[in-house]
């Protein structure tokens, strides 16, 4: 029995952890393990693996998912900064090393192999960055002795620039995107925000220029009649194949020519066997979680816990939005997973990293400011 | 700090994720309100087989056309497993499919294809066994033709979508009889046609073919009072159930589609024409005794009698001269209008969609008048000479003809008085006098009992720009029974050879008048026409002796 009168840690952590916040994400991993049965059998058939080949490993890889979340969860803000710093120091490097010794998978360099596991070390730098830089901005914001802001770039530059020479042109603009609204959260002054702007679209278009994988998905995006589209004609079709209440579950067709069927574009999947309306509902989890993070960051008063919440918030809520939107042919295709849904070990756990950090950073904690000195309590920006 | 400011900062991050939902929460909604090609293809070919077909049925109710059952073989190529392996497994069972074409058309991920149309029950079996995951059997109507090449350019053809494409098959689709979803079999089409006089009249054009053997022959039986066919015969034809074959050129609807110079036949408009006018009468008489001068050209006669003769004698003589003299005391301007009033100038329409227009002069001068007048300088389809005919046959009245069955009455409402009854009733006399008259040239279609009433026609046919001496185009109208026409009948021998009956003659008189003959002993009792061996050639009593003291 969870008790409010005795006080356990566990006590604590089930009273102050925001509850529709965990239900949604539960509710989602719920959500991927079902729609892995649906969508990745066919991809297993054509790899000639077994048929529950990644149906197995997706469950696998939940249990340590479900493990990490709750128990960074159990973090105070503080812990949460030191885990982000830990997990930085290790996968960064990692990353440096997969560009000179990692394998090379569909021309990049972006994993290591760790006995019979693949590992993407980006993964685990993105929650982390994001987290680190939250910091560096709070602390430049708050103390004109440090320079946080100068810091913040720096780290960005450093990361950004192993992920370009991988390359991976998705996660460089999606960790691009956060960084520069952290910047913006955190105060920056519009003159500056059009700079970093000008400065994002001409690195948009830099890449268009010198990758050539880069403007061939722009030109089949703009004109999908001449370029052979096929992954997002598919998925297209799929959703109206499927139509408001879909083919019903393993009824779908276009799940066994989609190549990334169980990962990119598993939504596509969704639309075809479970109709346009799952689809919404879908949807409507992944906004809430969104909302209800960028509502706590607007309700919090302490700078590092605003941005991180707001950062990993976005990171999220970003990250969905563009898988989903290159479904339905709103965007170019794109490298990107659907956090909780796509197949992925690496992912999942990075999941399991940032979303652990969000749910430690929204528990209610006593206001820093009213009781100061308060043994529990965070003397902000601090670093221990 | 800037808290306030920050606040607003993080609203306009909310904003900004709210707008991004909604916009693939919209597209989203966008997909499901669209249309799904691939199930629509399916659908359609659907739609297409529930198609039903009104049955076509003679005016006794045979059927000439009706539907069967049938299934037919689809795939879907998204949904196979593996495409080679079905390809290959149903190039087994039936190996007149295209395997390329099949490897081709199953490796493409579309919903709907067709493998094969209209298969067999043991087929279907066989395919049913095979058990290929994404094929399927649709269950479709079949257009079938009981009675094979019997009826042909009539019924025209359907598609394989069971579309009307030619003939009354085309023409039931044009005028909405088709019931497209299926939910009710459409009424009966009940056509003018007699299947065993179509039958009667078919069977002697074929005799004909092999006696005679022309590139072509036809046939047309007409009631004169409703406008209705009754039998209508282009040989050669084809079967419309191999659709296919229609499209051999030599199977072509000579009677509504080709257009002829009529050759003499042409001469009982002139003289109907003459007579009505009033500025020639049955007992006048005309010198024949020279060629005509035009120029450089030279009107003769083809048997040249080198006499002057009455009127009834150029139409049984088919003076050429005598004609072109009784045209031009009508005048050009007459002439002209006379024809167009009798529908020869004007694109002849019916229900089927075959009409062709008819090639007339563009400078209409006396010459055209004087080689009209005998046939030739105007080109017509047979099937408006016909209707002519019959204008002069059934008491004066133009009737549009018509495939479909139709009462006197509404005949009544769409006829058109072109001549006098006086002067049918000439046209009558002549007619049967043609054929009655020892010198006449169509009394070898003169069937005791059935006083048949007709008049022939050889052209020459244009070779080359000239006109040829020994390709003819060799026609006959007749009418039976003369004193009172209830049918008209026009039958068609192109480029006939002479033989050794015709004495080595290839005029109508040889081949095309004893055809009719044959057409009309047999078909006369089918249609009720009863014979009759006591009634004289009449006439009115105040024209008769006139007429009869002129003939010699």
């Amino acid at each position: 029995m969870i008790s409010r009168a005795e006080r356990t840690p566990f006590s604590e952590w089930w009273w102050t952890i925001d509850k529709p916040l965990l239900f949604s994400l539960a509710a989602l991993m719920v959500g991927g393990i079902v729609l892995s049965l649906a969508a990745s059998p066919a991809v297993a058939d054509r790899l000639n693996l077994d048929l529950f080949h990644f149906v197995n490993r997706q469950v696998m890889f939940l249990i340590p998912t479900v493990l990490l979340t709750l128990g960074i969860s159990f973090l105070d803000p503080r812990k949460v900064r030191r885990l982000a710093l830990g997990a930085y120091l290790i996968f960064f490097p990692l990353m440096i090393f997969a560009l000179f010794f990692g394998p090379e998978i569909k021309g990049a360099h972006r994993w290591i192999q760790i006995g019979p596991l693949g590992v993407q070390p980006s993964e685990f730098v993105k929650p982390s960055f994001i987290v680190l830089a939250a910091w560096l901005f709070a602390e430049g914001t708050r103390r004109d002795d440090v320079p946080g802001h100068l810091l913040a770039m720096t780290l960005f530059g450093a990361t950004i620039g192993v992920l370009i020479l991988q390359p991976d042109f998705g996660q460089t603009m999606l960790i691009g995107v956060v960084w520069g609204c952290l910047f913006f959260l955190a105060g920056l002054r519009w003159i500056w925000m059009i700079g970093l702007g000008g400065l994002g679209v001409g690195g948009v278009f830099l890449a268009y220029e010198a990758l050539p994988h880069v403007r061939a998905r722009f030109g089949k995006f703009l004109n999908p009649e001449t370029g052979e589209n096929f992954q997002t004609e598919r998925a297209f079709e799929s959703f109206v194949s499927g139509g408001w209440f879909g083919k019903g579950p393993g009824e779908g067709t276009v799940k066994r020519i989609l190549p990334d069927a169980h990962t990119d574009f598993i939504f596509a999947v969704t639309g075809e066997e479970f109709g346009i309306i799952f689809c919404l509902i879908l949807l409507s989890l992944f906004a809430f979680v969104v909302l209800r993070g960028l509502w706590h960051a607007l309700n919090e008063d302490e700078p590092f816990v605003r941005l991180a919440i707001a950062g990993l918030t976005m990171l999220f809520g970003l990250q969905s939005a563009i898988n989903m939107a290159v479904n339905v042919q709103l965007m170019p295709a794109k490298g990107m997973t659907l956090p909780f849904i796509s197949y992925g070990g690496s992912s999942l756990i990075s999941l399991a990293l940032g979303m652990g950090m969000l749910l430690a950073l929204t528990r209610r904690r006593p206001r820093a400011r009213l009781v100061e000195g308060f043994p529990g309590a965070v003397p902000a920006g601090q670093f221990s | 700090m800037r808290s306030a400011s920050n606040a607003g900062r993080v609203r306009l991050a909310m904003a900004g994720f709210i707008a991004v939902y909604l916009a693939i929460a919209g597209k989203l909604v966008l997909l499901g309100t669209k249309p799904d090609e691939q199930a629509k293809a399916r659908i359609d070919a659907e739609a297409g087989l529930a198609t039903r077909r009104p049955v076509i049925a003679d005016r006794y109710g045979r059927q000439l056309a009706t539907d069967i059952e049938t299934s037919s073989i689809f795939a879907e190529p998204r949904k196979m497993i593996d495409a080679d392996e079905a390809a290959e497994a149903l190039g087994r069972v039936m190996p007149d499919l295209n395997l390329d074409e099949l490897h081709k058309k199953f490796s493409t991920d579309l919903g709907f294809v067709w493998v094969k149309r209209e298969i067999s029950p043991r087929e279907q079996a066989e395919v049913h066994r095979l058990g290929i995951p994404g094929v399927g059997f649709l269950s479709e109507q079949r257009r079938v033709y009981p009675n094979g090449p019997i009826v042909s350019h009539e019924l025209g053809a359907v598609n394989v979508d069971n579309q009307g494409i030619s003939g009354l098959e085309a023409y039931i689709d044009k005028s909405n009889r088709v019931v497209k979803d299926g939910s009710s079999q459409p009424p009966e089409l009940n056509v003018a046609l007699d299947l065993m006089v179509q039958h009667a009249v078919r069977d002697e054009l074929e005799v004909a073919m092999k006696e005679f053997d022309p590139i072509a022959a036809s046939g047309v039986v007409m009631d004169v009072e409703t406008g209705e066919i009754v039998a209508y015969v282009s040989l050669p034809d084809f079967d419309p159930n191999k659709p296919a074959d229609a499209l051999k050129p030599e199977a072509i609807n000579r009677v509504s589609v080709g257009v002829f110079e009529m050759g003499s036949t042409f001469k009982a408009l002139t003289l109907a024409m003459a007579l009505d006018s009033g500025k020639v009468k049955l007992s006048d008489r005309f010198d024949a005794r020279a060629p005509m001068r035009y120029g450089k050209f030279s009107i003769d006669d083809f048997h040249p009698t080198r006499r002057i003769l009455s009127v009834p004698e150029v139409f049984i003589h088919s003076s050429n001269i005598g004609t072109a003299k009784i045209a031009l005391a009508v005048g050009v301007d007459g002439h002209k209008a006379f024809l167009k009033k009798m529908g020869q100038l004007d694109r002849l329409r019916t229900e089927l969609p075959e009409s062709a227009m008819p090639i007339v002069p563009r400078n209409w001068g006396e010459l055209n008048t004087v080689t009209i007048s005998f046939g030739h300088g105007l080109s017509v389809s047979p099937l408006q000479t016909l209707m002519a005919t019959g204008a002069l046959m059934n008491g004066g009245y133009l009737i549009p003809p018509t495939f479909l069955k139709r009462s006197k009455e509404e005949a009544m409402t769409l006829a058109k008085r072109v001549i006098k009854p006086e002067t049918s009733d000439m046209m009558r006399y002549l007619m049967r006098l043609n054929a009655t008259s020892p010198a006449g040239s169509a009394k070898k279609a003169d069937i005791p009992g059935y006083r048949v009433g007709g008049k022939t026609g050889t052209a020459e046919k244009v070779v080359n720009g000239r006109y040829s001496d020994d390709k003819v185009m060799c026609a006959f109208t007749a009418v039976f029974p003369a004193d009172a026409p209830r049918y008209a009948l026009l039958v068609m021998l192109d480029e006939p050879k002479p033989t050794k009956e015709t004495h080595g003659f290839r005029t109508s008189g040889w081949n095309a008048a004893p055809v009719t003959g044959r057409i009309v002993a047999r078909i006369a009792p089918l249609l009720g026409v009863k014979p009759d061996f006591d009634i004289p050639p009449m006439l009115p009593p105040a024209t008769q002796a006139a007429a009869l003291g002129s003939i010699q």
